[in-house]
């Protein structure tokens, strides 16, 4: 192995980067594009859920009720309606997610039987939003019922004091105000690192077939060994470069909390660029189309790593056998890295288990990377 | 015209025809694509674990206790004898939740006074913890409530029947369970037809100009506009069929309803696959070669998806973005989806993403005509 021949491949590949647009577009441009659409546009937070209402009593008492959803700032109050038709049509249109339908008889059912339901109708197509305004929904009746209650057993003078008598005392560890960007910024890291990784990558080997420079590279007394290193060095500085942005980005821009140590991040960052860059010098061996060969690489990084890396879907509500495919991927262990060293501060240490994986990935794929290239023309 | 529209058409089918790995292309990912989606694509939370520890020992605890435990939504994963391993646990990720009740708990309830419960909750996945602090609070309170109510029955200090109390009746239109299947499915046909129909057209055209076979074409009498709907006619054709084999496995495989009508949705699908054409066919007229494409896709159709809608609510994002997905085809496409698909609506409900989706497709059509003239010359 010469290092000086290791050297020259490597400055033939950064020649080629710069002087091509597109892939000087997709290394520097790319990570600012993900981190900006990914950071403002996944929000999960649900407010201002609008609202439509129906008051069929229209007395005091269902006036009071409306208003507290009117109240909330969970709720916007974006139409009145007076019929079911209207609550039906909004739903349908989508204009409204949630109705309250205070029924005609409200108050004479809870005079004469001491109960009377509100109707809330939610739209449940997006089912998580639903849940989350159906349970602030739930609260705010609850919140009237007990006023209702306590208002009555004063009344005939009674003394209870209070209908809630268990509090909940809730204390949130690692993200204390459940930013839903807290949670997807640092995973967007690993999108990046995957998209960035395995698209240049992709194209090294499969541009030299394309272009037919291959036969002169042949004939070089290159070995695949330092073909390989000169050709992935320049990339795993780019990614190293690219997460060096995204992280200057997520903590100086998007405020995310970083608790750990730079060291840890690099280090596993290093592990996860590793197999990605392999991962695309593998598929662009493999596939000597440069347009196939970054088809197949985007297929086979950045599918897994959106999905079933955790990035934004919980692995444990997936089924079981979905939930044993995730241990194939390796960006599963770096994002359960990533949010534990920015959210919670882990060190290497604690998270052992994971870096043990990722390097044992890296490892099997830097060897078939390695293997993978034979110097014959067919 | 037709007859030069026809060759070129055939030509094109002749094309794909002998590309056996083409048939294998177009539609393997897609399908490995569907099945990912449907099983990983979940915002549901079910038994998260749970650690929990009872310091108070009374048969108020037990039945709280025994209240989360049976309710479907926790799932108690690690014992805990002091506060530290509760703690422990949760820094540890063993669990996502720590309930701890302390001791006294039920001499507080006894007295009618406010009783703490204390809850510890890991908020990397802000989410899942939302919604489990939500389940927490729901099923606190309906305990709490059915004790409060009955030790004032008891002790008389309620004063008399009945005690009066509101409900709250919930029901969930077109997604009764809350399956989070049913949103994503419908919406990965939409997403799915996007990504491919654009990345055809962009190569075809842009890989007849790398060959040098374009200008082969264009010394043949036919015209730019005969050309363009030769060459894209064969990829609308793909993309029906794509749409019909993933909504295929959307209803029989993962057995997501369909409650409008079929025919609504064939005609969004012809709008939408417009856009979809015309873009592919811009992006051709910018690029030069099919790398070039490809990374023109990425930066034209990644914020196409995530602006969508399509897992992240468009109210909730900030108000400029909010203006740009105004003009993303996807967005109507999915309302058109997902309207036909859950919600059975007609063309009644359905008129104005249909019109803004007519709207996007002939101006994009009309750009990427008048670009691909002058790209010609």
């Amino acid at each position: 192995m010469r290092v000086r021949r290791i050297i020259a491949i490597a400055r033939k590949e950064v020649l080629q980067v710069v002087r091509d647009p597109r892939s000087l577009m997709i290394a520097l441009l790319l990570p600012l594009m993900q981190m900006f659409m990914l950071g403002y546009g996944v929000n999960l937070d649900v407010s201002h859920i609008p609202l439509c209402t129906v008051d069929q009593e229209g007395n005091q008492q269902s006036t009071d009720l409306l208003k507290r959803f009117s109240a909330s700032r969970y709720f916007d109050v974006r139409a009145v309606a007076t019929t079911l038709a209207e609550v039906t049509r909004q739903l349908d249109a989508g204009g409204c997610q949630l109705a309250v339908v205070v029924p005609r008889g409200f108050s004479r059912h809870l005079a004469d039987e001491g109960a009377a339901t509100v109707q809330v109708l939610v739209d449940g197509t997006d089912s998580n939003t639903a849940t989350i305004a159906a349970g602030y929904a739930g609260a705010v009746i609850a919140g009237y019922s007990n006023q209702v209650q306590l208002d009555a057993i004063h009344r005939r003078g009674g003394q209870i004091q209070t209908l809630t008598p268990v509090s909940v005392q809730s204390r949130v560890w690692f993200n204390e105000d459940l930013e839903s960007s807290y949670f997807i910024i640092p995973g967007v890291v690993a999108l990046v690192m995957a998209i960035v990784g395995a698209q240049l990558t992709s194209l090294t080997i499969a541009r030299e077939w394309e272009r037919g420079t291959m036969e002169v590279l042949v004939s070089t007394p290159v070995t695949p060994l330092e073909l390989m290193l000169g050709k992935l060095f320049p990339y795993f500085a780019i990614g190293l470069f690219d997460a060096a942005m995204c992280l200057a980005l997520a903590v100086g821009w998007f405020h995310v909390p970083f608790r750990g140590t730079l060291l840890t991040l690099l280090a596993t960052t290093s592990l996860f660029l590793m197999v990605v860059l392999c991962i695309g010098y593998y598929v662009s061996v493999s596939i000597r189309s440069q347009v196939g060969a970054s088809q197949v690489a985007l297929i086979l990084t950045m599918l897994p790593t959106t999905l079933l890396s955790g990035f934004s879907f919980p692995i444990e509500q997936m089924p079981r056998f979905v939930q044993g495919v995730t241990y194939l991927v390796s960006a599963r262990y770096y994002v359960t890295i990533l949010k534990a060293v920015f959210l919670k501060g882990s060190s290497v240490v604690e998270l052992a288990v994971p870096v043990a994986c990722l390097a044992l990935y890296a490892a099997v794929l830097v060897t078939l990377a390695a293997r993978s290239f034979r110097k014959t023309l067919d | 015209m037709f007859g030069r529209i026809a060759h070129l058409l055939m030509k094109e089918f002749l094309q794909l025809k002998r590309d056996k790995s083409a048939r294998f292309r177009l539609l393997i990912p897609l399908v490995i694509q569907m099945l990912l989606f449907g099983y990983a694509a979940t915002f549901e939370v079910f038994n998260v674990s749970t650690a929990i520890l009872d310091q108070d020992h009374t048969p108020e605890s037990r039945s709280l206790v025994a209240a989360f435990v049976h309710s479907s939504r926790f799932q108690l994963t690690t014992g805990a004898s002091t506060h530290r391993d509760v703690e422990r646990a949760v820094a540890a990720s063993d669990a996502q939740v720590g309930i701890v009740i302390p001791a006294g708990f039920s001499e507080l309830l006894r007295k009618g006074r406010s009783s703490p419960v204390q809850v510890l909750l890991d908020g990397t996945n802000s989410n899942t913890a939302l919604i489990a602090l939500g389940y927490v609070n729901e099923i606190t309170g309906t305990f709490g409530q059915a004790y409060a109510l009955d030790l004032a029955q008891r002790t008389g200090r309620a004063l008399g029947q009945p005690l009066v109390h509101v409900d709250m009746a919930r029901r969930y239109w077109y997604n009764p369970n809350l399956n989070s299947r049913w949103f994503f499915v419908p919406g990965v046909i939409g997403t799915l037809v996007l990504v491919t129909i654009v990345n055809l057209t962009a190569f075809a055209i842009v890989r007849e100009r790398e060959v040098g076979t374009l200008e082969q074409l264009l010394v043949t009498p036919i015209r730019p506009f005969e050309f363009i709907v030769g060459k894209t006619l064969p990829f609308f054709f793909v993309g029906l069929i794509q749409v019909s084999v993933v909504a295929a496995i959307g209803l029989l495989w993962f057995k997501v309803p369909f409650a409008g009508n079929p025919l609504l949705l064939v005609a969004g699908t012809c709008l939408f696959l417009l856009s979809t054409l015309s873009i592919g066919l811009l992006i051709s007229t910018i690029c030069t070669t099919q790398q070039q494409a490809f990374a023109s896709n990425f930066f034209v159709l990644n914020p196409m998806f995530i602006l969508s809608g399509f897992s992240f609510p468009i109210s909730s994002m900030p108000q400029a973005l909010q203006w740009i997905t105004l003009v993303d085809p996807l967005r109507y496409f999915l309302i058109i989806v997902r309207g036909t698909f859950l919600k059975g609506v007609g063309i009644d409900v359905l008129w104005p993403p249909m019109l803004a989706l007519a709207a996007i497709g002939f101006t994009l059509l009309t750009v990427s005509i008048l670009r691909f003239r002058k790209a010609l010359d």
